[in-house]
């Protein structure tokens, strides 16, 4: 009997498009979908659970593994979340602060690259993979150079950062940066105006502002779907407010849209590192700590604070008993889970081809999606 | 330590002196004016009654809320320009110094786009009463909701579809919950108690009963393709003297087998009907 039409499918947990161990198990008619179901947990490591059980400048080697290709702003949030609570947000000293911003910048960029070499890759273009990691080599070659680590930086702790910068970092940045637009315009180039991509990309996976807002999605899916909304913007955190930058949004909220928000994002990261070296270059060598106690005890109560990471806005819930040196809980608001949480109501009705380009167009890291 | 205070040097010459601990805030202000604070203020006046205590902490407005009352809360929140559910977060207050009352607190954080400012609702609850769900308001509140009840057995009425998300379903425990252990728990011995001993956790073959016994899947074992499964694992032992299968306490569903415990050699003995699929 072949009347039947529709057909449940597992789509991972391995798959190599589902960029890690995220399983979809999609109803489908053909090749369409009917509906599907994301199930997560595969990588679940408990680490809300191992928060509770260590001291605060403990945890932000943990943060680093939730995003782990956005490491510094996973530690930003968290040690921005542990100021906020003790009351020293003012207190950091400006260098700390514009290098903080400089490595979240990095982090942008180098986190936005490899989102464009995998989701292309995805869709079928192998040519873009090979000149992103040229670049996102560069920014990891960076990062060794600051902190020693590549992908897990642990580089930043309460109240400043760990180490000065080491002599001709900054010349190796601005290097960087100088090259960094001509490096997007060949990116660009590959694939803007490409009939095949456009193909693929638009009017897949159309999110209108509404919508958007009412899944929680933040990042890049937000302001491609119209929204203009950035942390950075909206509550500006370290030495936002003397960049310049833009907020790009996208007009039909499709994943052709939220390609152009992402590369004209790493442009607007680039425009902010440019402004960042005459900035460091004033302030004075070495004073990167607030002078804060050397155990760090906040006071009791809660609080909530966030940052825009590059997958839209990672939160940190700390409760404080006031008594210990560790949270009472420590509860990790992640982009890529809220944002994943939209995939059924984005892929009904398209392609099973296109689901690979949903998922990559949302731009999930599973290891934050179940921390 | 050189990041710290250098001995001997005066502290605050340099950088402005961080205050230490409590945060140079104005005297806390009282519930009432609290509740009058014009970002809240709006919402509040709808819904007045079901407000049964404020506080604020480094500019952050929190509201306890009554639980059986959370969804109209929101909702009015929601009209209010609350548009954006932040976050949902559950506490277990069960070891928190001093803590008297119910044992678990639910945090939402709710943002506003058009004042840019979040707010905090929270419920208290207890194992057993469940939270409204606030799934109707806010779409994204349904995997928080689910994370929730999977880390901390919260439970959310309404809610369409509370299962676990994070932990595998028949899993036994919550592990967010102050009395869950961080080494974690033998999973085999307290999904399966009577099978398996504490601490001893499943392997091949320590059961003494067919794999059909020890799953909680009472359903037909399919066999797909004509690998000889009951070969591997199980084939050499020897048979032992069976007790009668017992039902296992808590029983949630349909679960997979524990992947070391290999089919018993007698169900896959006899061959089965190949009814995986119809042919024609």
């Amino acid at each position: 009997m072949f009347d039947v039409h529709e057909m449940e499918v597992n789509f991972g947990p391995q798959h190599p498009s589902t960029h890690g161990v995220l399983r979809v198990l999609l109803k489908i008619d053909g090749e369409r979908i009917i509906d599907a179901k994301p199930i997560i947990g595969y990588l679940h490591r408990g680490t809300e659970k191992l928060f509770e059980h260590m001291a605060y400048p403990q945890c932000i080697p943990h943060t680093d593994r939730m995003d782990y290709v956005a490491s510094a702003t996973n530690n930003l949030g968290f040690v921005e979340t542990v100021e906020k609570l003790m009351g020293i947000s003012k207190s950091i000293p400006r260098r700390a602060q514009l290098m903080r911003v400089m490595l979240s910048e990095l982090q942008r960029i180098s986190s936005h690259l490899l989102w464009l070499a995998t989701h292309a890759i995805d869709i079928g273009a192998m040519t873009p993979f090979f000149y992103t990691f040229r670049e996102r080599e560069q920014i990891l070659d960076l990062f060794e150079e600051y902190c020693g680590a590549r992908l897990t930086l642990n580089c930043m702790r309460i109240g400043g950062m760990p180490d000065d910068l080491p002599h001709g970092w900054l010349d190796d940045l601005e290097e960087f940066c100088g090259k960094f637009d001509a490096a997007i315009d060949e990116y660009e180039s590959l694939l803007t105006t490409n009939r095949i991509w456009k193909r693929r990309t638009v009017g897949i996976g159309v999110l209108s502002p509404e919508e958007a807002i009412e899944w929680g999605i933040t990042g890049p899916p937000l302001r491609g779907s119209g929204v203009e909304w950035d942390l950075r913007r909206a509550q500006p955190y370290e030495c936002y407010p003397d960049l310049e930058f833009d907020v790009p949004t996208g007009i039909n909220g499709d994943t052709y849209d939220r390609y152009l928000v992402r590369m004209v994002e790493m442009r607007q990261s680039n425009r902010i590192l440019k402004q960042c070296i005459p900035l460091v270059k004033q302030t004075p060598a070495g004073d990167i700590k607030a002078k804060i106690s050397k155990v760090i005890r906040p006071p009791e109560g809660e609080v909530y604070h966030s940052i825009e990471s590059p997958k839209g806005e990672i939160g940190y819930y700390i409760v404080s008993d006031g008594k210990t040196q560790n949270a009472y809980r420590c509860h990790v608001r992640p982009p890529s889970f809220v944002n994943l949480q939209a995939l059924p109501a984005m892929a009904k009705g398209h392609l099973v081809s296109d689901l690979v380009a949903l998922i990559g167009t949302i731009d999930i890291v599973l290891g934050e999606v179940d921390r | 330590m050189s990041e710290l205070t250098p001995p001997g040097s005066p502290p605050p010459a340099t950088t402005p002196p961080a205050a230490p601990a409590a945060p140079a805030a104005p005297p806390a202000r009282s519930v009432d004016e609290l509740k009058r604070d014009p970002l809240v203020a709006a919402a509040v006046s709808r819904i007045d009654d079901a407000i049964l205590g404020a506080k604020e902490l480094v500019g952050e407005i929190t509201l306890f809320i009554d639980r059986d009352r959370i969804v109209e809360v929101c909702r009015a929140f929601k009209d209010d320009g609350f548009v954006y559910l932040v976050d949902l977060a559950g506490v277990d207050y069960s070891k928190y110094p001093g803590h008297t009352g119910l044992r678990f607190s639910v945090a939402y954080t709710l943002y506003s786009f058009q004042k840019n400012a979040r707010v905090r609702l929270r419920v208290w609850t207890d194992e057993n009463g469940p939270v409204p769900s606030v799934t109707p308001v806010w779409k994204t509140a349904n995997w928080h909701e689910r994370e929730t009840f999977d880390m901390l057995g919260i439970t959310f009425s309404g809610h369409p579809n509370l299962e676990r998300i994070l932990m595998w379903e028949g899993f036994n425990g919550y592990p967010l919950r102050k009395d869950f252990p961080i080494r974690g728990i033998d999973t085999g011995a307290r999904i399966y108690p009577e099978v398996f001993p504490e601490g001893g956790g499943p392997k091949p073959g320590s059961t003494g009963k067919p794999a059909a016994d020890v799953n909680l899947y009472k359903g037909e074992w399919k066999r797909y393709g004509t690998w000889p499964a009951a070969q591997i694992g199980g084939g050499a032992k020897p048979a032992a003297p069976k007790p009668a299968p017992k039902p296992v306490a808590a029983a949630t569903g349909a679960v997979a087998a524990p992947a070391t415990v290999a089919p018993a050699p007698e169900a896959g003995a006899a061959p089965q009907a190949d009814d995986d699929e119809e042919v024609n």
